[in-house]
């Protein structure tokens, strides 16, 4: 009765907003953002024991013009909170921002001159992995977490601003 | 801003107006960038592909951990000292502690040292592995990379088994260590002495002979030795340039000096010569484990001095006073004497130092703490300057930066 | 070999030394400011202790207590494995020599005391900030400076 019935096994019909976010989040392309502990369990997680290649993310780009997301590992000092901010700007959307453990969130164990207190106040963030450092597991259900938020993304801008 | 580089000489016929000057350029590279080993920022003037002048500018991890320090007991430090070398975190907790035990006159339990010893050289593995993973990634060779962290995942998991966290462990403490090790730790320490050897034999193997990582290491980043002891460099950069100086056998601390152990050192002080002192002191420290292992001697882990030290976790279950003492320790802390200690260990990158200086209060006056990679970062203009934009690349790579022991 | 102690020190340098101890198998020294690039070059050239290598220069806000700051220099010799500090006090406002000649590792050392502390060393030759970013107002590591605790908003 369907149209899939008329056409049989060898075609799919789907929604193209739904395709497109499969694709994007199939592959989504992390910028190199390690700034401190948080990095190496980043790269851990990039390791063959977690492999985060299983989601598409094996492909940290270093420019961030060719990344879609940024995990802002580690803690974010006054310094550099500007070039944080130049990062992001550089990114082409879609772009998420994954901010990863305690101090990136909130400045985590320290609570002094040095640090922006948590990176949302100088980028907007889609997912926060709490841990000092988070396991590559915590990283993982976080892309996880992304993929599904991707999923929902609507693909009409007008409906992105509701 | 920009240097005048080289003199040419260009005919109208080639396109030319007879004869001038090339100006320098002036590169940024990083605070972000692949192959900086964290947010190092490196203002490079260059004469086409020649480093003229080599600027680091630093601060970009600037924690203010010292500032923090101030505010907290004697013993809450400890979880801040995990975080300043972080791939070396058991290292940095030693320094501190050492430090803390100095002034305080406090005798740790054998078991407790051997148990430092074996977890410190456990550690120096793992900030290794990382290193050459990194480092030979930044050269090119990208399975190293794979294989090193493959391996470091034993280090965490051994890391897990005796203090439950995978990184920042703050497993020693004032006094000796947290907790006795469980009882399958000796079969994961033995499975890692007998699976390493044959891993880092892996490694040489790829590399060792491998052209491309040959002419990108010999001859590049050469600092000789006296330049380096000038500059404040220590550790396996300073090895390499053929100074066999070391913490563990010139001051030894923790009982080292109760084990039969070697310096690697190198002649020429360049790339090579460094990451052949790595790999070396890799299989010394496999062999220090070993030694650690079988000679562990039973008894306490903790010391029994209070008001030093916590008291047993048994005791406050059943006993009013033993309570009422660890809420006290633990809230208060204890009143150390006042005076000052420094105390320097061998971690993976080179001297790391603990200034302490007290007044007498339960909270520490200042402490201060001497990062290897600060001192070490100075001796980069000197490696590179003269060389080409990518011996740059290799140069940092075999110095063996981690940015929170620069900026802390 | 001649032995490092608080009474060789002084015989070598009988005015220079203020006062030496040992505590805790550490000597330290307290030598006056005007000689302090004397007795950092016959340190580092004395021919027995050799004391090559600059380990650490620190400093310590010890507000209240007159004079105020100790610039602190931790000394290592390579060769022999001594150890030695030497401690200069200064009140604010004092400009300290700068050891860079000597030792030239000191030179980001000095720039960190001068970010984090405000103390001034004279002949460095780049004193600026290092750690903090350049518009950063204040030496945070004094005493008086807050530590800067966020605000919790709940």
């Amino acid at each position: 009765m369907g149209l899939e019935e008329q056409l049989g096994n060898n075609v799919l019909t789907t929604t193209l907003e739904r395709m497109v976010n499969w694709a994007r989040k199939s592959s989504i392309w992390p910028v190199t953002f390690g700034l401190a502990c948080c990095a190496i369990e980043m790269m851990a997680t990039a390791a063959p024991k977690f492999d985060i290649a299983r989601f598409g993310a094996e492909v940290f780009r270093a420019s961030p013009r060719q990344a879609d997301l940024m995990i802002v590992a580690g803690r974010v000092s006054r310094k550099m909170a500007p070039v944080l901010r130049q990062i992001y700007d550089q990114m082409s959307e879609p772009k998420w921002v994954i901010s990863m453990g305690a101090c990136a969130t909130s400045s985590g164990v320290y609570s002094n001159y040095a640090l922006v207190h948590g990176v949302d106040q100088i980028v907007p963030v889609d997912i926060y992995i709490p841990g000092c450092p988070p396991r590559p597991e915590q990283v993982i259900q976080a892309i996880m977490e992304l993929q599904k938020k991707i999923e929902r993304n609507p693909l009409n801008p007008r409906q992105a601003d509701v | 801003m920009n240097g005048t580089g080289q003199k040419y000489s260009l005919t109208p016929a080639e396109g030319g107006k007879g004869e001038g000057t090339t100006e320098t350029m002036v590169l940024n590279m990083g605070p972000q960038h692949p192959s900086t080993h964290g947010v190092l920022r490196l203002i490079l003037e260059l004469d086409g592909e020649t480093v003229v002048k080599c600027t680091p500018v630093i601060g970009y991890l600037h924690t203010g951990i010292e500032k923090s320090c101030e505010d907290k007991t004697y013993h809450k430090v400890i979880p801040l000292t995990d975080r300043i070398d972080y791939l070396a975190p058991m290292s940095n907790n030693l320094a501190y502690v050492l430090a803390v035990e100095k002034l305080l006159e406090l005798e740790v339990p054998p078991r407790a040292q051997w148990l430092r010893v074996l977890l410190a050289e456990v550690t120096r593995i793992g900030s290794h592995l990382v290193w050459l993973g990194t480092h030979v990634m930044d050269i090119g060779a990208q399975t190293v990379f794979l294989w090193a962290f493959r391996e470091r995942e034993m280090v965490t998991d051994i890391y897990e088994m005796v203090s439950g966290v995978r990184m920042m462990s703050s497993f020693f403490r004032i006094g000796g260590l947290a907790a006795d090790v469980p009882p399958e730790f000796e079969g994961a320490i033995r499975n890692f002495l007998d699976v390493m050897p044959r891993r880092l034999d892996d490694y040489e193997e790829l590399l060792n002979n491998n052209e491309i990582f040959l002419k990108r290491t010999k001859g590049v980043g050469i600092i000789s030795a006296e330049d380096g002891i000038a500059l404040g460099l220590s550790g396996p950069s300073l090895r390499g340039s053929g100074v066999a100086y070391d913490i563990r056998k010139a001051a030894p601390y923790s009982g080292y000096e109760q084990f039969d152990f070697e310096i690697p050192t190198g002649t020429v002080g360049d790339v090579y010569d460094r990451y052949m002192v790595r790999l070396k002191e890799m299989r010394q420290s496999l062999r220090i484990i070993q030694q650690a292992l079988d000679g562990l001697p039973g008894g306490r882990v903790m010391a029994k001095a209070p008001p030093y030290t916590p008291p047993d976790k048994e005791a406050i279950h059943t006993n009013m006073e033993e309570l009422i003492y660890h809420f006290k320790f633990f809230t208060e802390g204890f009143r150390a004497p006042a005076g000052e200690v420094y105390q320097a260990v061998e971690g993976p990158r080179g001297e790391f130092g603990c200034y302490l200086v007290s007044d007498g209060t339960n909270k520490p006056r200042r402490v201060h703490f001497r990062g290897a990679s600060f001192a070490n970062l100075q001796s980069l203009p000197k490696m590179v300057e003269g060389r080409l934009v990518a011996d740059v690349i290799a140069a940092i790579g075999s110095i063996d930066i981690v940015l929170g022991d620069v900026d802390r | 070999m001649a032995e490092l102690t608080p009474e060789s020190l002084k015989t070598l340098f009988p005015e220079a030394v203020i006062s030496a101890r040992v505590f805790r198998g550490e000597l330290t020294a307290v030598v006056q400011r005007e000689r302090l690039l004397d007795v950092a070059k016959a340190l580092r050239d004395h021919p027995d202790w050799r004391f090559n290598f600059l380990s650490d220069l620190t400093a310590v806000d010890h507000m209240p207590r007159r004079p105020r700051f100790d610039v602190v220099y931790h000394l290592c010799s390579v060769p022999s494995g001594c150890r030695l500090r030497l401690k200069v006090q200064i009140d604010e406002d004092t400009v300290v020599p700068s050891v860079t000649d000597v030792w030239p590792g000191a030179n980001w050392y000095e720039r960190e005391v001068f970010d984090l502390f405000g103390i001034r060393f004279e002949g460095h030759p780049n004193l600026t900030r290092i750690l903090l970013p350049d518009d950063f107002e204040g030496h945070p590591l004094r005493r008086d400076h807050p530590v800067g605790k966020s605000k919790i908003p709940f």
